[in-house]
């Protein structure tokens, strides 16, 4: 396969725009919408996430060949399953506070699409070191699609930025820089206040909708297909997907099941 | 015609209608002053700042976002000037302006242009904005002031719909001030007579159809009626409150966010009226039409889907057939 022979430093900048896992691909959209509310959550997210993708994607990938096609997804969960475990375990020893701020989300990891995306379209396939070099691009990716929306979200909807720092840089020791721990953008008075609906439900996704527009933007300005409704060559999973390979689309499983009946 | 030809041949459409967007958002307007002028009357000249800020964040918000989006300038049509009006109509009077400003803002970049400009946005955009602001700052959007005071720090008071939720009748408006917007509320939702006045105009002149308005306000009629054991003074009370008659005439009606047909407008009332009264009854909150709106709004595509007529000779048994496969 050509793309094989793709460098590796292309493999890790791909993950960070031109095919972003929360803007462009539009995975894991369930902690995003959830944990973006601070850039601290953000950031301690995407951290997390991005260790599991990149141990998940090593292991996968060499296993690769023992792996039986029948029972991959099984198997991918197992192993994603059990360094979530472990970065869980971590996060709850060192930085306890960021812990109890992403609560159920941390342990969610599991079923993030993004890492069983990568298992499944990229790690499955290709060798170890790629592998690990697409799961840290694709994990800096989400962390940085994370952390420009918290930052809208942050300083819009709350009015402050890299508030509770500390519940961070505790892992580093106790009043790590200075005992810094953010700033106060917008301050509460007559005259001005945050805009409360960034930091809700709503707001989430407003800044999702208008940052995916920003991406694709970028990316289409790189010379990649609209992500419009363009059948399958636009879609930014198109290389990797199976169907595509077979010269079919996803539309044409549909239509085989309504010609039977 | 004068130069001697006898035939002129065109394609079609043969029939044109002299109609155009400008003068149906003319007319929108016309029919928004005599709300503006009862409401500078009750609340004071603030209001009309409260309007001229809100229209010319709109007007400018849709300048520059056409431009930076390299479309064409659709400030001519004059949609730009309803949608600051009637944002600045859902505000108290003694909003900051700042945030009426924000609110147009909102309504025409992310709600209008976002979507493709006039006639593909999905909500009407001075409900959105004033659910966002509601949502954003509640205390600024619900601080009421006693009509004719006139003073920004005047004495605050709760509006009837709070009152009749919390059962205290004592106070309540006589039903003359009621009708004639001498009540606590936003800007442009006190005066009834003057939102009557305006939507009889806007059907005389067939920018609107009396449907919706007509299903919506009759539907929180019934079930109010209902609700009060068939009492008709509290139903009054109910319908000449809140945000009703504006949201209903003015709000509603709106041509891109409403279905086409009678059938689907019917449905569309009913359903506006429905979660009116519903929120109005259970929730928390003592004012649901900006809500009941939006999210029949949304459904609009399936109201739609679900009207279309079928074209005349279409057999019936083929599409049952058809499902059934």
């Amino acid at each position: 396969m050509a793309e094989k022979k793709k460098s590796l430093g292309k493999e890790f900048t791909k993950g960070i725009i031109i095919e972003n896992p929360v803007l462009r691909l539009v995975l894991g959209t369930c902690p995003t919408l959830a944990v973006s509310t601070s850039v601290v959550n953000a950031i301690g997210m995407g951290l997390s996430a991005m260790i599991v993708l990149v141990c998940s994607n090593i292991v996968i990938s060499c296993l690769r060949k023992i792996i039986p096609s029948k029972v991959r997804i099984p198997a991918y969960i197992v192993i994603i399953a059990s360094f979530v475990t472990i970065v869980q375990m971590i996060v709850k020893a060192f930085v306890p506070a960021l812990d109890s701020a992403l609560g159920v989300y941390l342990p969610l990891i599991v079923v993030n699409c993004i890492i069983l995306g990568r298992a499944e379209a990229f790690a499955g396939k290709n060798s170890v070191i790629a592998s690990a070099v697409d799961g840290l691009g694709m994990g800096i990716g989400f962390t940085v699609a994370l952390c420009c929306m918290a930052t809208v979200r942050e300083i819009l909807g709350a009015g402050t930025f890299l508030a509770d720092a500390q519940n961070l840089l505790v892992l580093f020791g106790e009043n790590t820089l200075g005992g810094f721990n953010g700033f106060t953008v917008i301050k509460d008075s007559a005259m001005l206040k945050p805009m409360t609906i960034l930091i809700m439900a709503p707001g989430g996704f407003f800044t999702f909708g208008i940052l995916m527009a920003c991406a694709n933007k970028i990316a289409e300005s790189k010379g990649k297909p609209k992500a419009e409704l363009k059948g399958c060559e636009a879609c930014p999973m198109a290389k990797n997907c199976a169907l595509i390979a077979k010269g079919e689309n996803c539309g044409s499983k549909e239509e085989k099941e309504e010609a039977k009946a | 015609m004068v130069n001697g030809k006898l035939l002129t041949v065109s394609a079609s459409p043969h029939v044109r209608s002299v109609q155009t967007t400008t003068k149906i958002m003319l007319d929108v307007i016309i029919a928004l002053l005599p709300a503006l002028a009862v409401s500078v009357v009750a609340f004071g000249p603030r209001v009309l700042l409260v309007c001229a800020v809100s229209v010319t964040c709109a007007i400018l918000a849709e300048y520059a976002s056409r431009k930076i989006m390299k479309r064409s300038t659709t400030i001519g049509d004059l949609s730009a000037i309803v949608t600051g009006l009637l944002v600045a109509f859902n505000m108290p009077s003694t909003i900051p302006f700042w945030m009426v400003g924000l609110g147009s803002i909102i309504a025409i970049v992310v709600v209008k242009q976002f979507f493709g400009g006039i006639g593909q946005n999905f909500a009407n955009p001075a409900i959105v904005a004033r659910i966002v602001l509601l949502l954003s700052f509640g205390a600024e959007m619900t601080s009421w002031v006693k009509p004719l005071t006139w003073k920004v720090d005047a004495v605050s008071t709760a509006t009837t719909l709070a009152s009749l939720k919390t059962g205290v009748t004592e106070n309540l408006p006589s039903f003359g001030d009621m009708f004639l917007g001498m009540r606590a509320g936003c800007l442009g939702e006190t005066c009834a007579a003057a939102l009557i006045i305006g939507g009889i105009y806007l059907c005389i002149k067939k920018v609107i159809k009396p449907i919706i308005p007509l299903t919506y306000i009759g539907t929180v009629a019934v079930i109010m009626l209902l609700k009060s054991h068939g009492n008709l003074n509290f139903v009054a009370y109910e319908l000449l409150s809140g945000g009703l008659l504006l949201g209903a005439i003015f709000m509603a009606t709106d041509y891109s966010t409403s279905p086409i047909n009678t059938k689907g407008k019917v449905i569309f009332g009913i359903g506006c009226g429905i979660i009116t009264a519903l929120i109005r009854m259970f929730a928390s909150m003592t004012e649901g039409v900006s809500f009941a709106i939006l999210i029949m709004n949304l459904l609009v595509p399936y109201i739609e889907k679900a009207t279309t007529p079928k074209p005349f000779g279409t057999p019936k048994k083929e599409k049952k057939e058809a499902a059934k496969a």
